[in-house]
């Protein structure tokens, strides 16, 4: 079987571009907002989840959902710091014991107040989380009212820039540092002295609701795990910081791809509409034409093959100018609210080449079903029938 | 009127593609209305909050308590008319995707400052009797299916354990927008279970003022009230603070009408290019009913007939899908505390379609009217 | 009896002076008809013939009102048609032009019956009275039993002669014919060209055709030959 020419439909298209844009622009729409949704998902969670680094390990207390509602005691501290395969600088166990704590700041972009996460952390912590720097100022001094903000931090908030001084907590707290955790939550944070902030905040001293440990490597974690969650004097759970994250960014990132796929999908139905309207108005305007190709001696498969052809084409056009669209969107920063701590997080739209491929195959997929039906049509013209019009 | 046989003729011209337009604008507006419904759902703190309730925190952090003593204080202000408290409890039912909101609330107070919530008087006084009883709304107990009298047991995270508690009462909204996602318990339980450092202290205080143009007074005077103190509070309206927290989960407003924008103007084109083919293909025949007798602007108000028809019977099914979709309560199984559409959004999406089905005929409308006969005949 | 003479005394039914008719094409200015005068009176069956672009469909679409000339008056039954206005003039068509075309011009979603039902649609008829002139119409033409098949599901000549009826359904003044027989083979020609004979002889109908056809001019008492934008008579057969 001969196939019908791709060049045709090409020129079919040009010809008939009006018409043809009509379902190009439908298709690039919901591509776009597919795609758009997609990388609001996958941004957030990555946020999340470069957060977190494969060498370290988070202990909270077992049975904890998230680090608000875990406690780890300094008696549990010493274990931690002492299990097989923490890192060392020196003698020094590689170990943060943490504090999470909400504040209230008026957000720069509308004045009203937002929550910000506050974490207490050991003054150790940049040795422990190597992919956070300082990139202005200097890091906290131990036993001191001072903080480091993450670089969105102090984009998003109103008096975190560098130098400034925020009373909260009874204390009138220095900023003395900016952070860059390469987009990672911690750049939403902001960062201080464990035990100064437990007492700013009236809580018990000594008392941690987190430890995260720097661990040799990798594989050290099995053992790591293992030593901790048999040993009788804790009650804790331990697990890889980047599967933590994951868990924690679960359930937002589901509500927005649920909700967005529940929108594309929508939009896809009525694109695929406007797909076969263009397609059924095709083949009703080429009778004539495919009757001509059909006497010529083009069956009817080349014919079909040849009308799907150009909804695919159609629709490829329309998934690349709905990803094309979507691209500028790469990297924009937005924010929204991390439910489980209730605090305000900032994290930027991530358009990779694996999502454009999805928002593609998504347009292909359109275009096949608006295509066939229409193509099924021209393939059933009646050839003398429509030779006669002529 | 008379000419309905002709503009329904019309349309059934071609029965696959007025098919394909209704179902354009079906989905159009399906979509209008989940988009809607989104937004409610978001917004829903806002349109419930009380004009006269005020919400009080403690002004380091939303999660940082507040001492019981200070109730009384509160009560001597001026303009003050009800107060009550509650704490987060946020257990675990089951497994951590159940969530809903557990309130550990004053039991004498709390229906005071929300007179919204109805519940029949036996099942509240059964709850007033038993201390480890419960209140959940409708919807909880539908999505989880209990029963009165079951017994829920719920894990802490927080305070360690697994507390167990009786289903006494069951509270329905008089609106639409109503959260009935909450879930109550007796204050007293939790001080009794709870561990020892959040005796005498509450999560926040809401509470009732007499006159709602008060309320930048009376905030005021709260705060002034606590101010220097350990525990030093941040007053404001319930619709602020709910605010807020929308405001904080960004741009939402944004994102909905970007993408309605982007369905509503495909929608345009691809019913605009309907209409303008379906005028093309008939230039002989409209010239034709020109030749008889017709005039210009009939021609001209047929295709807008057309046109309106199409969006009208479309719109209509989109509305009523949505309608339908949001009856079937929360798509995402317990995470949204509502979705639903109220009849007010039905209105405005239904002259949303009246609008597109106006403009995408109104060109080939035009081009209908001042088509001349003599050329179009011509063309034959 | 039709006159071709400017001069004429007695009004016609359908008067024609002094008409011009050009056309601009890019920037050539093309005369189409040229001081043209036609006089017809009522109940004649005219036939207009000539070369292709010598006229015939331009001077028919301006006795119908469905064009205005360049120069010139066109008076119906004592109406000048000529300085209406496009409203006006449809009004006008409706009332008093019938027309019938080559390619049958219905409707092809309406049933013969509704098709023919059109014309009325403007009038204040009830919709019983509609029906009965409709009913009526269809049995002149012979297509009665067929009131409620779409064009899809006739033949030519049975087009042809739903487009009469519509045509004479409303009881026009006068009929205009372009090229009826064109489309159709012989023997439904004969019998469209029976019925037109039918409406003139027992109706009492004007009609002016155009055609090619020497078969169908054969037909009317008065064939008139276009030449260089205006009229010259031929052999007139007896009335």
């Amino acid at each position: 079987m001969s196939a019908i020419p791709f060049v045709y439909n090409i020129e079919s298209v040009r010809a008939r571009w009006t018409s043809a844009i009509v379902a190009v622009l439908g298709i690039a729409g919901t591509v776009a907002v597919f795609v758009a949704m997609l990388a609001m998902a996958r941004g957030f969670e990555a946020t999340l989840v470069t957060a977190g680094s494969p060498e370290n390990a988070i202990v909270r207390r077992a049975g904890a959902t998230s680090e608000m509602d875990s406690i780890v005691p300094l008696s549990q501290l010493r274990p931690i710091e002492d299990a097989p395969g923490v890192a060392r600088a020196g003698s020094v166990p590689l170990v943060s014991a943490e504090v999470v704590v909400v504040g209230a700041l008026p957000l720069k972009a509308t004045g009203t107040d937002a929550n910000v996460q506050i974490r207490g952390v050991s003054p150790r912590a940049l040795d422990v989380r190597r992919h956070v720097r300082v990139v202005e100022g200097r890091f906290f001094k131990a036993g001191l009212p001072e903080i480091v903000v993450g670089q969105n931090a102090v984009r998003t908030y109103a008096g975190l820039d560098f130098g400034s001084r925020i009373p909260f907590g009874g204390l009138t707290w220095e900023v003395v540092g900016v952070l860059d955790s390469g987009g990672s939550a911690f750049d939403s944070e902001v960062w201080a002295d464990a035990d100064v902030l437990n007492q700013a905040y009236q809580r018990p001293p000594g008392i941690f609701q987190s430890a995260t440990a720097r661990l040799v490597s990798k594989e050290a974690l099995a053992e790591f795990k293992r030593t901790l969650e048999s040993d009788p004097r804790l009650t804790v759970q331990a697990e890889s910081e980047v599967e933590y994250y994951a868990k924690v960014s679960r359930m937002i990132t589901n509500l927005i791809l649920g909700l967005g796929t529940l929108v594309a999908l929508v939009m896809g139905v009525g694109a695929v509409f406007g797909a076969l309207n263009t397609m059924y108005s095709a083949v009703a305007e080429r009778s004539r034409e495919v009757a001509t190709l059909r006497a010529v001696g083009f069956g009817v498969g080349a014919v079909v093959l040849s009308f799907v052809a150009e909804a695919l084409l159609i629709s490829f056009l329309g998934g690349l100018l709905g990803c094309v669209a979507v691209l500028p969107i790469n990297g924009l920063t937005t924010g929204t609210m991390n439910w489980q701590t209730f605090s305000h997080l900032a994290f930027a739209f991530r358009v990779t080449p694996a999502l454009l491929a999805w928002g593609v195959a998504f347009a292909l997929a359109m275009g096949l079903v608006g295509g066939v039906p229409p193509a099924i049509r021209a393939a059933r013209l009646p050839v003398a029938a429509a030779l006669r019009d002529l | 009127m008379k000419f309905l046989p002709l503009v329904l003729a019309n349309l059934g011209r071609k029965k696959i593609r007025t098919a394909l337009t209704l179902g354009s604008f079906a989905v159009a507006l399906f979509l209008f209305g989940l988009l809607v419904a989104i937004r409610g759902a978001f917004n829903q703190g806002i349109d419930v909050a009380g004009k006269d309730r005020l919400m009080i925190i403690n002004r380091t952090s939303l999660i940082q308590p507040l001492p019981l003593p200070y109730r009384d204080r509160i009560l001597r202000i001026p303009g003050v008319t009800a107060v009550t408290f509650a704490s987060w409890f946020g257990g675990v039912y089951q497994d951590e995707k159940n969530f809903f909101p557990q309130f550990a609330v004053d039991s004498e107070t709390y229906r005071n400052v929300y007179p919204e919530f109805a519940i029949p008087a036996d099942q509240w006084a059964a709850f007033l009797e038993d201390r480890m009883g419960c209140v959940a709304g409708a919807s909880l107990v539908q999505r989880f299916g209990w029963k009165i009298g079951d017994r829920i047991p719920i894990r802490s995270p927080f305070f360690g354990g697994v507390w167990e508690f009786n289903l006494r009462a069951i509270y329905k909204g008089q609106r639409a927008q109503d959260d009935l996602t909450q879930f109550w318990f007796q204050r007293k339980y939790f001080e009794e279970k709870g561990p020892p450092y959040m005796k005498g202290l509450v999560g926040w205080y809401v509470l009732r003022i007499s006159n709602p143009d008060d309320a930048v007074r009376v905030t005021k005077a709260i705060d002034q009230e606590f101010a220097n103190s350990a525990y030093e509070t941040r007053t404001q309206t319930e619709a602020a603070m709910a605010a807020s927290f929308v405001k904080q989960m960004g741009n939402i407003e944004f994102l909905i009408l970007c993408i309605g924008s982007v369905v509503f103007f495909t929608l345009l084109l691809v019913t605009g290019n309907t209409m303008a083919i379906a005028v093309r293909e008939r230039t002989a025949e409209l010239a034709v009913l020109k030749a008889v007798g017709y005039s210009d602007r009939f021609v001209l108000g047929i295709v807008l007939a057309e046109s309106l028809t199409l969006s009208v019977v479309g719109g209509a099914l989109g509305l009523g899908l949505a309608k339908a979709f949001t009856a079937g309560g929360d798509p995402t199984g317990g995470m949204l505390p509502v979705f639903y559409l109220p009849p007010a959004s039905l209105a405005a999406g239904f002259a949303l379609a009246l609008a597109v089905g106006v403009a995408s005929g109104v060109i080939p409308a035009f081009s209908a009217m001042r088509l001349r006969v003599v050329d179009a005949l011509r063309r034959v | 009896m039709v006159r071709l003479g400017r001069g004429a005394a007695n009004k016609g039914l359908i008067v024609a002076r002094d008409l011009d008719k050009k056309y601009v094409r890019g920037s050539e200015e093309i005369h189409v008809l040229q001081g043209l005068n036609l006089d017809v009176d009522a109940g004649e069956y005219v036939a207009f013939m000539g070369p292709s672009g010598s006229g015939k469909t331009t001077l028919l679409n301006l006795l119908g009102g469905l064009d205005v000339p360049s120069a010139g008056t066109i008076t119906v039954a004592g109406d000048e048609i000529t300085h209406l206005s496009r409203r006006r003039l449809t009004e006008w068509r409706a009332r008093h032009v019938g027309f019938i075309f080559q390619m049958y011009n219905l409707l092809p979603v309406l049933t013969a019956f509704r098709n023919v039902e059109l014309p009325l649609l403007l009038t204040h008829l009830s919709k019983a009275e509609r029906r009965q002139h409709v009913e009526t119409a269809l049995k002149v033409v012979g297509l009665q039993d067929r009131m409620a098949h779409y064009p899809r599901q006739l033949s030519g000549g049975q087009l042809q002669r739903v487009a009469i009826a519509r045509a004479i359904v409303a009881d026009p003044t006068f009929l205009l014919c372009d090229e009826p027989t064109g489309d159709l083979d012989r023997k439904s020609a004969g019998e469209i060209l029976d019925l037109l004979d039918v409406l003139v002889r027992d109706h009492g109908k004007t009609v002016l055709m155009v055609t090619h056809d020497p078969r169908a001019a054969e037909r009317a008492q008065v064939t008139l030959h276009l030449e260089k934008g205006s009229l010259v008579e031929s052999e007139a057969v007896p009335a």
